[in-house]
């Protein structure tokens, strides 16, 4: 049995410890709204925050996490998070959305670490996220749009 | 996405016939399950069984229901796949309802031809692509609304003993000027007896408030921002299992044998099952079937299996274009005479590689049976097909199977496919395991990858001829490549006198006024599975003939812009959105220190799109898009933000295809596997970019995939004014550095 902290919540998973948390979450806990993309670390849909950094879930394997704590899309909270996922809405940047929890996600640390980021702070932070329908110019536009907000 | 041969109702026939031999089942489903769970619920039962036996039958019954506590309920005959075709419904129904947004939901539905046929196609099939959903709802959808309302009104002004002239419907609510108020809700299960009118009128254009409302937001951005909203592959059932697939590493290769016998000691195993499409390893999750996968050993009996690699087949195709062609699809004039006169002739060769559809959710379908019925879920986007289908495989009459149509993550044609592919391969696992459990068949990133079904792989042989004075007067074009239809169940609709439509348009129709004009295909046959992939034709054509173009009138001494605009007279569509495009791209001004410029228009599914790309050259070799001006004339634009984020979508999934997307096989093997290898655009590529809706008071026309056609030649063209290269062979990956 693996413990984990999931959204402020200890969660044990009875699972092996390699068993990627992309899965625990999915399979294993039914958190579904993080997604599976690529399984190697080349989409981004599965991002999660491990103690507010960004990570990979589908390379992340339970064993590694420790006393770690996770946070999903589905319990990612604070001012940065909601006005990021209103501006996300507002601007409607989602097309067919199945990669955006994990845009979100990305947006979210890089704002938490970044209260002004500029254009190539953007590129740099958020290129590990694919976007097949390619809506990149809204979460850009987004990305700036919660700065000026959380700065206001 | 299917192309534009499908406006022509022929294309349905096929399906229609196979779908006339089930009419029974059809009127049946309307009458049952799909009919009334999902309809018009005036009456106020949620539930078929609940349904009094003598039902009102209604027209709109299939499109609308309104529960009691006021919810909305939409279906769309369209599916949705990203590109708003839920919200564009919505828009069209709720311009004549006057809902209150927030109560509006819409579904997916299936299984009632004679209501979510595809207009677009003679309504003889239910499907989406081609761009066509909003011109095959365009009055279905509003009708279905205003008929609600009529009937509400009605309900209101029998209640009230007032005239139903003088009660307004507006935001859910019915009111009159006495005060009295009533919930759509409310009025929508006092409804009993009231008959509608024969004729149902719609709002003018004038008194429109939804329908090209520039800031109305969709109805359903939010749920995709808290990960709320279910995909295929968040289905979740009692007991269900999950399935990775292996399959042939060669097309049209088999199992031979398997042995699964150390996959099957793994904890967590159920099983692992041949189907006809390779060996299912099913178990209690994901994690689980991938690792059981690794230790499964296949031989495949490889003796009907494409053995070649995409080297070869693209040196057959470049052979095959230096012969005359195998059918003309276009010949105007006298070709053979205007060569001879021109006093110089230039010729070019294209090359396209295959392309991966690469929807960031990978494929999946999830089927169960339940009390002797099939239930499938998943991106059902040819579902009359798919029901068929899998009422074959599982042994059933199709009026026992029931689809439920998700959205998906991405689509761009992939999940249109003719064998149900996915969908089929759930139903047989199920199946295969005795209808024991619910099994979700989940493709990973490498079974997507190298599943084929291509965008096809093409060449363009180029020769145009221009007379003393720089007048184009012949040109040629022949398209070598695998037909999309052939072999398929539309074959003999779609492929006409050794034509696949699919092939030639964006080059078959060229707008541009040439006297002497030969159109050529040679279809050549390959193992390699192909399919449409957004825009289809169009992209490889408009790039093609565009980038030709641009060699051509700088043969002729003109500007790229002028030169288009005097041979299209005739299409004043192409030229307005030409122009716009050039003015606010500042055209004809010298553009600033280190920045290029090019130009294209294309026409895709009755919808005209132009460019303008503004490039940087960061180092040799390298290439960046600063910018694109877009112009599209859609006809009536219904959600004007909408086009707009489907124009920026579709220039950056055109534009990743461009530079650096590409399928290649080694000895009939497929190289790339994941997005390490296959590379869609990402952030740090996209340019920025400005879209303008040419104003139109004609019927809408698509706004999904003609964004795509015009990005490639636009940038072919401005990186031929940085470099003075022409870039033939794509992706740029390849073609620059070549
Ligand atoms: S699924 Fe983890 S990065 Fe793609
Ligand atoms: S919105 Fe479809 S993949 Fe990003």
């Amino acid at each position: 049995m693996i413990k984990i902290n999931i959204n402020g919540v200890q969660r044990d998973i009875d699972a092996e410890p390699e068993m990627p948390l992309l899965w625990a979450l999915r399979d294993v806990l039914h958190l579904s709204g993080t997604k599976f993309g690529c399984g190697m670390a080349q989409c981004g849909a599965c991002t999660v925050h491990l103690d507010g950094q960004p990570v990979r879930s589908c390379v992340t394997a339970i064993g590694d996490i420790g006393a770690g704590k996770i946070t999903t899309i589905e319990g990612v909270s604070g001012n940065v998070a909601e006005t990021v996922q209103a501006v996300w809405t507002e601007l409607d940047v989602p097309q067919c959305g199945y990669c955006q929890s994990g845009q979100i996600m990305s947006a979210v640390a890089l704002l938490s670490e970044n209260q002004k980021p500029g254009d190539a702070d953007i590129d740099a932070a958020m290129s590990g996220n694919l976007c097949r329908c390619a809506t990149y110019a809204r979460i850009r536009s987004a990305i700036h749009e919660a700065a000026r907000r959380l700065e206001a | 996405m299917y192309p534009k041969i499908f406006q022509d109702q022929s294309f349905a026939k096929p399906l229609a016939s196979l779908v006339s031999t089930r009419r029974s089942f059809i009127l049946g489903t309307v009458a049952t399950a799909a009919g009334l769970a999902i309809g018009y619920r005036m009456t106020g039962p949620a539930r078929a069984e609940d349904a009094p036996a003598a039902a009102p039958v209604h027209p709109f019954q299939p499109y609308i229901a309104i529960a009691p506590d006021g919810a909305v309920t939409i279906t769309s005959s369209q599916f949705e796949m990203g590109q708003g075709s839920y919200f564009g419904i919505a828009t069209l129904v709720n311009e004549e309802l006057g809902a209150d947004w927030a109560q509006i939901s819409v579904e997916g539905g299936a299984g009632n031809v004679a209501a979510y046929g595809n207009l677009a196609w003679g309504g003889a099939a239910q499907g989406t692509g081609g761009s066509t959903s909003m011109t095959s709802s365009w009055e279905r959808y509003r009708k279905a609304g205003a008929a609600m309302r009529i009937m509400l009104v009605e309900a209101a002004a029998r209640e009230w003993a007032v005239p139903a002239s003088e009660i307004k419907a507006e935001m859910g609510n019915l009111t009159h000027a006495s005060g009295k108020l009533a919930s759509y809700g409310e009025m929508a299960i006092k409804t009993d007896g009231l008959v509608l009118p024969a004729e149902i009128p719609l709002k003018p254009r004038e008194m429109w408030t939804q329908i090209g409302k520039v800031d109305l937001k969709r109805f359903d951005s939010k749920p995709k921002t808290n990960g709320s909203l279910p995909y295929t592959i968040d289905v979740q059932l009692p007991g269900m299992a999950t399935a990775v697939m292996i399959h042939p590493p060669k097309f049209g290769a088999t199992v031979k044998t398997f042995d699964a016998a150390k996959a099957k000691a793994l904890k967590g195993i159920v099983d692992v099952v041949q189907i006809s499409r390779g060996i299912a390893v099913v178990a209690e999750n994901m994690w689980i079937a991938t690792k059981a996968r690794d230790l499964v050993t296949v031989e495949w009996d490889e003796s009907k299996a494409e053995q070649r690699g995409s080297p070869e087949i693209l040196a057959a195709y470049r052979e095959a274009a230096k012969q005359a062609p195998a059918n003309m699809a276009r010949n105007d004039g006298d070709l053979a005479a205007g060569f001879a006169s021109a006093a110089k002739v230039l010729e070019a060769t294209y090359t396209f590689p295959y392309l991966a559809h690469a929807a960031l959710e990978p494929l999946n379908a999830a089927a169960m049976m339940k009390d002797g019925v099939v239930e499938v879920w998943g991106g059902h986007q040819m579902p009359d097909l798919y029901q068929y289908i899998a009422s074959q495989i599982a042994g059933v009459t199709p009026d026992k199977v029931k689809l439920h149509v998700m959205r998906s993550g991405g689509g761009f044609g992939r999940r249109a496919v003719f064998d149900a592919d996915v969908v089929a391969e759930s139903v047989e696992v199920a199946k295969a395991l005795d209808w024991s459990r619910p099994v979700k068949v989940q493709w990973t990133r490498e079974n997507d990858m190298r599943g084929g079904r291509y965008r096809p792989a093409y060449v363009h042989a180029m020769k145009a001829g221009l007379d003393g004075k720089g007048n184009l007067i012949a040109w040629a074009n022949h398209i070598v490549g695998q037909s999309i239809m052939t072999g398929t169940l539309f074959e003999g609709m779609a492929v006409k006198n050794g034509i696949d439509f699919t092939s030639v348009e964006g080059a078959a129709n060229l707008p541009y006024a040439i006297p002497n004009l030969g159109v050529g295909l040679t279809t050549m046959t390959t193992g390699v599975p192909v399919l449409w992939w957004r825009a289809v034709g169009s992209t490889h054509t408009a790039y093609a003939v565009e980038a030709f173009l641009d060699e051509v009138a700088e043969a002729a001494g003109k500007d790229p812009v002028e030169f288009r605009l005097a041979l299209l007279k005739d299409h004043p569509r192409h030229a307005a959105a030409l122009r716009l495009a050039s003015e606010k791209a500042g055209w004809g001004t010298t553009p600033a220190t280190g920045r290029f410029r090019g130009v294209a228009v294309a026409e895709s599914f009755n919808t005209v799109v132009a460019q303008v790309v503004e490039i940087s050259i960061p180092s040799p070799g390298a290439v960046k898009v600063e910018k694109v001006i877009c112009v599209v004339d859609c006809g009536t634009a219904i959600n004007p933000d909408q086009v707009v984020a489907q124009m920026e979508g579709g220039i950056g999934f055109g534009l990743g295809s461009i530079l650096a997307e590409e399928i290649t096989l080694t000895g009939g093997v497929v190289d790339q596997g994941n997005y390490d290898t296959y590379a869609p655009l990402r952030i740090d590529q996209m340019p920025v970019i400005e879209v303008h809706i040419l104003p139109s008071e004609n019927p809408p026309t698509g706004a999904g995939e003609p964004g795509v056609p015009p990005i490639g030649p636009a940038l072919a063209n401005a990186v031929y004014q940085a470099t003075k290269k022409r870039v033939r062979t794509l992706p740029f990956a390849k073609g620059l550095t070549a």
